[in-house]
């Protein structure tokens, strides 16, 4: 089933949560609403469920309006981050629950119920557990049933808010691998809702990046990695070199430094945030020169690539990180011979500029 | 020994054992062994004729009987409102808050007062009854009234908290699976707050068992009709037949020890039905 969000907007007083927002989604992928807390991704989510109803706009579901229609009826599966089992139920009684509170007509026959969540157990690999209580089970195996009860009632979407939230670190890799792995098997359209950047770039078939209550941007986890389209979303995905300063003809003068850009429809003067990734960020020894000067604070070698942590200088502070971060291979990092202490200037290859009013 | 001896983290476990055994000794078990001691001395013959009695018989269904009805009523009442206050916001929600408390903290024999004044042929409510033939007032009835007055503050409190800790997040959940919001309620919520409601129900029973202050006005104490047990205690004592009082109060006392046991059992059985430990 497609999801389309038109115009919803939703306030919690004068807290705008939602504003404005238009989202597309087509059928059967995996979908990440990724975003710092408080940017309205569970809030979107509880809408298009129907938990929560939006001040404006609509849901359409299969190309049907489903504003109107209460939760019961929009056929979504909803998975919880706190997996909201039913504590006095068994687990297989929790599964059975959709099936059991179908009306007469349409509910199956005992000995279909039981085949039904035997089913569903076998798929979350749990079946062994189908007479314990949820509160005799870890909190992997809790919210895989919770999501096996969501799965029971054969839903048109699958809506998942932070499903992994309340997980150790291990487990939820593990978790997030077998949610790939069922989706594949399933091709059931689902959506879900996570603040950790790793989860969606590594589940989801597409992200869409949030932040106070807009999207920032929407693709697949490449581009959103690869080509960031504001600077929320540079900063918010993964490891970042920031730097601020204004443009001076071919250079962004920071402090007193200055770096080299490629870009030619900015005019001098205009202050801009620029953003380089550490493996797009090289060192230059010597204090002369184009780069922003910086002090080598450590040198962490682990596996083929070394990371090198520079501490800013106080001119380069204004930048908002004190800390930069730049990858270097093993071959030119002894070509470099860099020691601890040492001030050296880091200027990038591909140095991407926001004007400072594109920043929100 | 090897068990007493086994190691424990939080420490003290002697102490508070031996402080726990002496308390409960001098506070509860002394006093009522001393009933049961002072109705030894009327022998098996003489207990059994002081303790079965037509007129206490009667007293003993009487009160039992009505303590009970007017516990589930309450089991009842109470849950819609804990339930209403709870869960919906509404203006004097505190005042009615605090009104819930008032049949705790109001001298029993007011309550009993103003009950017969309101029930009786000619009081507010008694006057519209009496056109349909309804008695309230000096009939078991009105024990019953009485009855679910003082009990009610019990379920309410004991309901309201679990109420409260009961995220919505169950609730939602069962939409989403489709379930009706009667459905909803059956078959989540309410099996949730079973454990807090047969405590609620215990304290209702054993408070209304014990109660005297405001049945005795209402009642209208008809000998066989509306006698309630803690009366027939009182009039023995006022006939200076200590024994045959004590040997009425050592019956209610096994009767409802038996019966709370029973509450007692229930609940572990539904802690255990539900995967707690109990």
């Amino acid at each position: 089933m497609s999801i389309e969000v038109k115009n919803i907007s939703k306030s919690f007083g004068s807290f705008k949560a939602l504003d404005n927002i238009n989202l597309d989604l087509p059928r059967g992928e995996l979908i990440a609403l990724l975003g710092p807390s408080g940017c309205g991704k569970t809030t979107l989510l509880r809408i298009i469920a129907g938990l929560e109803s939006a001040d404006q706009g609509s849901i359409i579901l299969s190309g049907e309006d489903a504003s109107n229609k209460h939760v019961r009826e929009r056929q979504v599966g909803f998975v919880f981050q706190h997996y909201a089992l039913f504590r006095h139920m068994t687990v297989f009684e929790n599964v059975a629950f959709g099936l059991r509170v179908k009306p007469k007509s349409q509910r199956p026959s005992e000995k279909e119920i039981r085949a039904k969540v035997q089913r569903l157990l076998e798929l979350v690999q749990l079946d062994w557990l189908a007479d314990r209580f949820p509160a005799q089970l870890s909190g992997g195996q809790r919210q895989r049933i919770a999501l096996a009860r969501a799965l029971a009632v054969e839903p048109q979407v699958l809506l998942l808010d932070e499903p992994f939230g309340a997980l150790d670190a291990k487990v939820r890799k593990e978790l997030r691998r077998w949610l790939r792995r069922l989706h594949d098997e399933l091709h059931i359209s689902s959506v879900f809702v996570t603040h950790d950047q790793e989860e969606a770039l590594e589940v989801s078939d597409r992200i869409v990046l949030m932040n106070k209550g807009r999207i920032e941007q929407i693709g697949s986890p490449r581009e959103i990695y690869n080509e960031p389209a504001t600077s929320f979303a540079y900063s918010f995905i993964g490891t970042v070199n920031e730097f601020r300063g204004r443009i001076e003809g071919d250079y962004v003068r920071v402090g007193n430094d200055r770096l080299p850009h490629g870009r030619t429809d900015l005019s001098d003067g205009a202050s801009v945030v620029a953003f380089a990734r550490p493996h797009d960020t090289e060192i230059v020894k010597g204090s002369e020169g184009e780069g922003v000067a910086a002090k080598v604070n450590r040198i962490l070698t682990s596996g083929a690539i070394t990371r090198v942590e520079l501490i800013a200088n106080g001119d380069a502070r204004q930048g908002k990180k004190d800390y930069f971060e730049v990858e270097v291979t093993p071959n030119d990092l002894a070509a470099l011979g860099l020691a601890t202490g040492e001030a050296v200037r880091i200027k990038s290859r591909r140095l991407s500029l926001f004007g400072e009013n594109e920043r929100r | 020994m090897a068990y007493a001896r086994a190691k424990r983290v939080l420490p003290g476990f002697g102490l508070s054992l031996g402080f726990t055994l002496a308390y409960l000794s001098l506070i509860v078990l002394i006093p009522l062994s001393a009933v049961f001691i002072k109705s030894a001395s009327l022998g098996w013959e003489g207990f059994i004729n002081a303790a079965s009695a037509p007129r206490v018989v009667a007293s003993y269904k009487l009160s039992f009987g009505a303590s009970l009805l007017a516990a589930a009523i309450n089991v009842v009442f109470g849950l819609i409102l804990a339930w209403s206050l709870v869960r919906y916001t509404f203006p004097g929600k505190k005042l009615v808050d605090a009104l819930i408390d008032l049949p705790f903290a109001l001298p029993t024999a007011v309550a009993g007062i103003s009950l017969t004044a309101l029930y009786a042929k000619n009081g507010w409510v008694g006057q519209y009854l009496e056109p349909f033939g309804i008695k309230v007032a000096f009939t078991p009835l009105g024990i019953l009234i009485a009855l679910i007055f003082i009990g009610l503050p019990f379920i309410v409190r004991t309901v309201q908290p679990i109420l409260e800790d009961l995220d919505a997040e169950f609730e939602e959940a069962a939409a989403s699976l489709g379930a009706s919001r009667f459905q909803t309620f059956r078959r989540v919520v309410f099996p949730s707050l079973v454990p807090a409601l047969l405590t609620g129900f215990a304290l209702a029973f054993a408070r209304a068992v014990g109660e005297y202050g405001s049945v005795i006005f209402i009642a209208g104490n008809i000998p066989l009709v509306s006698e309630i047990t803690p009366l027939m205690i009182i009039t023995k004592l006022e006939q200076y037949d200590y024994e045959g009082a004590t040997a009425v109060a050592s019956v209610m006392l096994i009767v409802s020890f038996l019966l709370l046991l029973v509450i007692n059992g229930l609940q572990a059985w539904t802690a255990r039905r539900t995967g707690r430990e109990a």
